[in-house]
């Protein structure tokens, strides 16, 4: 028995470690919990985790992050609860179902929680649940607007590599691009899962059977990188019309170089950063924007490259 | 007492027990220390973090009971001697189904409910039939399921609703008694007398403004613990809970001694497809809609509670009591670091530590309840 009482208390030290580590963090400020529905593996968020760090320090306030890990936007309702429950300033959170998540966010907002959505979701769908404002990007408009500019450009088909096919946000910009093109979306969208080597055969095997296919769209760095290798080895590199939401360094590199011939920079560091000043200073002094920010769409082009090179998957 | 009874109870072959250890050496003594360390550790380090308030109590309560519930399933079905990888995916494709019932066959939301518990119990049957007629482990039979099941889970909506997430089932829903038991609370006048009474907070504004934060006790949690319930009964209570032992401990052993090893491994295949559809129905019926990639990993997650609760891998041995004691600590822990303000990327590194921890002292305790070295 004596072991046994041993190794309850080793693993009591063991947990309590970094707990007790936890304590001392808290700060004087008020405190502000930004929820995303990102799964740990999508690596487009660090500039989010950044953002509002950066905005905690030179307001002066707490900030966290939290995800549910695998994704499940059930999961993300529960985590919304449990930031309410903790009490925080604000809560700024994204709203990708709202099906999902309306009801934990109205119960936060009715418990005296100041909101702002972030990321995805709609203005009118900010202002259903009793949200402050609505930062970010509107994505069938982003992915209109980019159908514009490809259609100006003389693409009159294309294949989007949509990673994330659980979201309808992702098959918005899909939707968008093709309206934007005066097309039908079809079959050119592929669910292409998570997995760079799946991503990139799935583009290959594509391209092979559609051989005529005049651009590419993807949807951010996740399924980028992979397509990028996949253009490199049929040899459509630098060929095919190629357009792609979010940045990230092998995106930024792909611009330089003339393979990507442009990057929706929707600039998330804005969607982490605004959030947090704009509910800092309506708490301390009571003032608020009259309306919604627009974080995006930025076109990126080879011009103006320097900033977002040095920056590219930190702040950009 | 007689002589002889005096006699026979100081049997030299009996080993002595007292009182106190025959109480404490059971099986889910592992997953009650757990329990008692990690509430402490959490009063200690988040007491006043809103932790322990009506609504971070209900939060708490609410991932466990989802834990539980999936864990009730994968231990009958472990201490069978048998795996299921199939449970998150399992999850993922009921939800959908009654999604597609109710939404795009506008059926009752009744039938949709029990026409998809009719097909889950199907699919649990056909992998339970499957393993026991091939012999294959139950491991990679499971683990086709998975892909399979996640992959109509995407498939169907995709072809039927152009889109991954399938809305609505709760205006659907809405009047239909069946429905409410999955979705429901209970005890709604209890929880708003406590509002009233200052017990626990109230909304400040909006149009829900005076009512308690704590609505009710959601069906899930009532799920959970009748699940609990009534699987530790047919466990330790009954014959039945004794083919279970039988066939996960020594399955050709118990074929002599006449136990239907075959039919109690593909039934328990069926409860644990039953309780991922009990997970998915209650899931759509909170949230109203049904996604292509809910219940990810879950399978994973009730098999953590169950090890955590003192069940081992191999079969023959765990309980129930100790799965659901498993779940409350899983659940307790992942919304605890929130509550305390921990790096929610070191939530990993605790479900590790805990689970070895956890492994290690069932070991322990373990040797000592069956004496093997």
């Amino acid at each position: 028995m004596r072991s046994t009482l041993k190794s309850l208390l080793l693993a009591a030290a063991v947990i309590a470690a970094p707990l007790a580590g936890a304590q001392v963090a808290s700060a004087e400020g008020e405190k502000y919990i930004l929820v995303s529905h990102a799964p740990d593996s999508d690596s487009w968020w660090n500039t989010i985790k950044n953002g509002i760090a950066l905005a905690g320090d030179q307001m002066g306030v707490d900030v966290e992050y939290r995800n549910p890990p695998t994704g499940d936007l059930a999961d993300m309702a529960r985590i919304i609860e449990q930031a309410a429950a903790s009490g925080p300033n604000g809560i700024i959170t994204t709203l990708s179902d709202p099906d999902v998540l309306s009801g934990p966010i109205k119960d936060a907002v009715a418990s005296g929680i100041d909101v702002i959505i972030m990321n995805s979701g709609t203005p009118d769908q900010a202002r259903e649940v009793g949200a402050l404002m609505y930062v970010g990007q509107p994505e069938y408009d982003a992915g209109h607007a980019a159908g514009l500019r490809a259609k100006g450009d003389g693409v009159t088909s294309f294949l989007c590599v949509n990673h994330y096919i659980s979201s309808p946000s992702s098959t918005e910009r899909c939707k968008g691009f093709a309206d934007g093109l005066g097309v039908e979306l079809g079959d050119q969208m592929i669910d292409s899962g998570q997995d760079p080597a799946e991503i990139k055969n799935r583009v290959l095997a594509y391209l092979n059977a559609n051989p005529d296919t005049d651009a590419v769209l993807t949807l951010g760095p996740t399924s980028a990188d992979p397509t990028l290798l996949a253009l490199d080895e049929n040899g459509m590199a630098g060929d095919i019309y190629f357009g792609t939401f979010d940045l990230g360094e092998n995106i930024v590199e792909g611009i330089k170089s003339g393979v990507i011939n442009w990057g929706i920079d929707q600039q998330p560091f804005l969607q982490a950063y605004l959030p947090v000043v704009v509910l800092t200073n309506y708490h301390r002094y009571g003032v608020l924007p009259g309306n919604n920010i627009n974080s995006g769409p930025g076109f990126v082009t080879k011009d103006g490259l320097t900033l977002v090179e040095k920056f590219a998957g930190e702040y950009r | 007492m007689t002589e002889a009874n005096v006699a026979a109870s100081a049997d030299e072959r009996v080993k002595q027990q007292s009182n106190l250890q025959k109480a404490l050496i059971r099986p889910e003594l592992g997953g009650m220390c757990g329990t008692i360390i990690v509430f402490a550790l959490f009063l200690i380090f988040a007491g006043d973090s809103g932790m322990f308030s009506a609504q971070g109590m209900m939060n708490w309560s609410t991932v466990s009971a989802q834990f539980m519930i999936i864990a009730v399933g994968a231990c009958l079905l472990m201490i069978a001697g048998e795996f299921d990888l199939s449970v998150g995916s399992m999850i993922g494709f009921s939800g959908m189904m009654i999604a597609i019932f109710t939404v795009t066959l506008e059926w009752p939301v009744w039938q949709a409910i029990l026409a998809t518990f009719v097909m889950a119990l199907a699919i649990g049957a056909l992998n339970g039939y499957i393993v026991v007629r091939t012999g294959l482990p139950s491991f990679i039979v499971t683990l086709a399921f998975l892909f399979i099941l996640r992959g109509f889970t995407i498939y169907l909506p995709q072809i039927i609703e152009r889109k991954t997430i399938i809305g609505g089932v709760d205006r659907a829903a809405e009047g239909d008694w069946f429905a409410s038991l999955f979705g429901g609370k209970i005890l709604t006048g209890f929880f708003a007398w406590m509002g009233d009474a200052g017990i626990i907070d109230v909304f400040e504004r909006g149009s829900r403004a005076g009512q308690p934060v704590v609505e009710g006790i959601p069906m899930l949690i009532v799920w959970a613990i009748a699940l609990v319930i009534v699987g530790h009964i047919i466990l330790t209570r009954t014959q039945f809970g004794n083919w279970i032992f039988a066939a996960g401990g020594d399955a050709q052993a118990a074929r002599y001694v006449g136990v239907p090893v075959n039919r109690v491994k593909i039934l328990m295949f069926m409860f644990t497809a039953f309780c991922a559809t009990v997970f998915a129905t209650c899931q759509v019926m909170e949230f109203g809609s049904a996604g292509a990639d809910r219940g990810l990993l879950k399978e994973f997650e009730a098999i953590i509670a169950v090890v955590i609760g003192g069940a081992l891998l191999t079969g023959g041995y765990g309980s129930v009591i100790g799965a659901a004691l498993g779940a409350l600590i899983f659940g307790v822990v992942q919304q605890g670091l929130f509550f305390a303000g921990v790096e929610s990327s070191l939530f990993r590194v605790f479900l590790g530590v805990i689970l070895l921890f956890a492994v290690i002292l069932n070991t322990y305790i373990r040797r000592i309840i069956t004496g093997e070295r």
